[in-house]
């Protein structure tokens, strides 16, 4: 009730990034095994969507070496979603050969950004894109798709809401089912996460909207509150902050899955989620990464023993 | 750690520079209870005092006040709590003899024509009682209010707070004091701050109180942060194109300062980030 009066949506979709976006910028390389794990655990939280491996190849991202084991290996929960990052055609293939059933495609609002990530243009991107797509319309497999550098880029600077809503449109009309639009260096504030999104919901329905913010610069919570005030209902995150900027040498990345539950839960939005298995889950995974965690729920949490 | 006192006022003056307008200098409470704080008088006749900015100080009595005037003081603090535990704990007495015990600090303050403001504590949950009502935090600071403060700093002791609970406090507490008259004290213990400032600035709050690299951790959770960062915050109101008259270079420069001297890392994320690019 709480939430329906504030205009909020009612129930938020978390989509937990952390074995992928989370475990690819992290400088350590995980066992197959931690990495199952820990998408095993994640599955027991509630999440609805777990963002499982990138079938890239192992010479640029050689922490998702192991695609295919990672795929093979962990818990399928009914009712849980594990999408997977296909960078081109042949990854595709080699996802649905593996068992997966959702994919992630991804394209930027930047062309500075395209160019230096993938040596591309934004439209060449999406044509190669187009052709993933195709085949997944034809087996039935359902198509998320990534806008890097929505709220900023790290070569550009400003960029525009009309070019986020540009590709975004490009991306949505080609069959992705959801768009979500990330903000890769964590640059944004509240004042530039509303424009984008009024750019972008001329052309995408909002159902079909998500935001990634990232947290180099402490922007997240307040950006996503701004998103959902705005009737955005799917937030993605990694579990205990994981996943650095590789932009910005220490910075963090990836806001934590854990700080944005507490603040939806202090909301009144449900999430099906379970706060605490989510913290354990972190704890896991930090512990196999001998790092600390980046959620300060966590931080608070586990100092004073108790859990609010 | 204690800080050395030309430390604190080196933090002081280097803070004046920032466009700051306010800032809290130090607290006139006996060494016994806050040996950090010993140096007040030191510190409020050291630092430089910049003309259109202020540098209230703590007073947690009649005593304090009286030093604190002494060493040029010219605005002074007063606390209470929204709730009766943590007021026990605290200072082992009631919230209602707190406030009695503030009424000599108002009188002197009100003959000697300095402003006082008001803090409230745990405004959005306490660490011993959990939850506190809403209409509690509004009783507490119409009652200060009333008694003369000119503004009313409601602090998330705790840093439990979500947007959630922050709208609900301030919807009540608005009813009882103007909103031009309030201000908000976030920690960012459970990472809710920003998300809870921006909350309330959409009710009208136009006072923010922050704590330079975030300095300041929490007494209740060990290991866990505190104060929000000034850094972080200015980041955030700057996009909103909110003007504060700071300058953001200057504050992350006093808070590199800081942190050299504390031997310690900075809890300001826009810190963090800025310093490698």
């Amino acid at each position: 009730q709480e939430s329906q009066a504030s205009g909020l949506p009612e129930y938020i979709k978390i989509v937990e990034v952390g074995p992928r976006d989370g475990l690819q910028n992290e400088k350590v390389i995980v066992p197959t095994d931690t990495k199952i794990e820990l998408i095993n655990q994640l599955s027991r939280t509630g999440l609805p969507a777990i963002e499982v491996t990138s079938f890239v190849s192992s010479k640029w991202v050689p922490q998702m070496a192991d695609h295919k084991e990672v795929m093979r290996g962990i818990e399928r929960h009914p009712g849980v979603q594990y999408p997977v990052l296909t960078p081109n055609l042949q990854g595709f293939h080699s996802a649905i050969a593996a068992g997966a059933t959702e994919v992630s495609i991804f394209g930027a609002a930047s062309e500075s950004f395209s160019k230096m990530n993938i040596n591309c243009s934004i439209e060449e991107s999406i044509e190669k894109f187009e052709e993933v797509a195709k085949s997944a319309r034809n087996m039935n497999i359902p198509v998320r798709g990534y806008v890097s550098c929505a709220l900023g880029c790290p070569y550009e600077g400003n960029i525009m809401p009309a070019k986020v809503a540009e590709v975004s449109k490009r991306l949505y009309s080609m069959g992705c089912y959801e768009i979500s639009l990330g903000d890769t260096i964590g640059v944004g504030t509240p004042g530039s996460m509303k424009r984008m999104l009024e750019g972008v919901m001329k052309e995408i329905p909002l159902s079909a909207l998500a935001v990634h913010c990232h947290d180099t610069y402490g922007q997240a919570l307040a950006n996503i509150l701004t998103a959902i005030q705005m009737g955005v209902a799917v937030v993605d995150s990694s579990v205990a902050g994981l996943g650095g900027c590789p932009y910005a040498k220490g910075a963090t990345g990836n806001v934590a899955t854990e700080d944005v539950i507490y603040m939806l839960n202090g909301l009144g939005i449900n999430t099906g989620v379970n706060l605490y298995a989510v913290m354990e889950a972190g704890n896991f995974i930090c512990t196999a990464l001998n790092k600390k965690t980046n959620s300060k729920v966590a931080q608070a949490s586990f100092n004073t023993g108790t859990i609010n | 750690n204690v800080v050395p006192t030309a430390v604190k006022i080196n933090l002081i003056n280097m803070l004046s520079e920032t466009g700051l307008q306010v800032i809290e200098a130090t607290s006139f409470v006996s060494p016994k209870w806050v040996p950090q704080m010993a140096d007040h008088t030191e510190v409020m006749q050291g630092i430089k005092k910049l003309p259109g900015i202020s540098y209230p100080v703590l007073t947690p009595n009649l005593k304090g006040f009286q030093a604190a005037v002494a060493a040029g003081a010219k605005e002074v603090s007063i606390f209470g709590a929204a709730s009766e535990l943590f007021t026990k704990k605290n200072i082992n007495c009631s919230i209602e003899e707190s406030l009695e015990r503030f009424d000599a600090v108002m009188a002197a303050a009100r003959a000697a024509s300095v402003p006082v403001r008001g803090y409230v504590s745990c405004v959005l949950g306490c660490p011993y009682e959990g939850k506190i009502s809403a209409a509690k935090v509004a009783e507490v600071s119409k009652k200060m209010y009333s008694m003369g403060c000119y503004e009313i700093s409601l602090g998330d002791t705790i840093g439990i707070g979500t947007p959630g609970s922050m709208k609900e406090m301030l919807t009540a507490v608005m009813k009882e004091v103007p909103v031009g008259a309030l201000a908000v004290h976030c920690h960012d213990t459970y990472g809710q701050a920003l998300a809870n400032i921006l909350v309330a600035l959409q009710m009208g709050v136009s006072v923010v109180d922050a704590s330079v690299a975030g300095l300041g951790g929490c007494p209740y959770a060990q290991g866990a942060s505190g104060n929000v960062a000034t850094e972080d915050l200015v980041y955030m109101l700057n996009g909103l194109g909110i003007h504060t008259g700071v300058d953001l270079q200057k504050l992350m420069d006093t808070g590199t300062f800081i942190c050299n001297a504390l031997n310690r890392r900075t809890n300001s994320k826009v810190s963090q980030a800025s310093c490698r690019l």
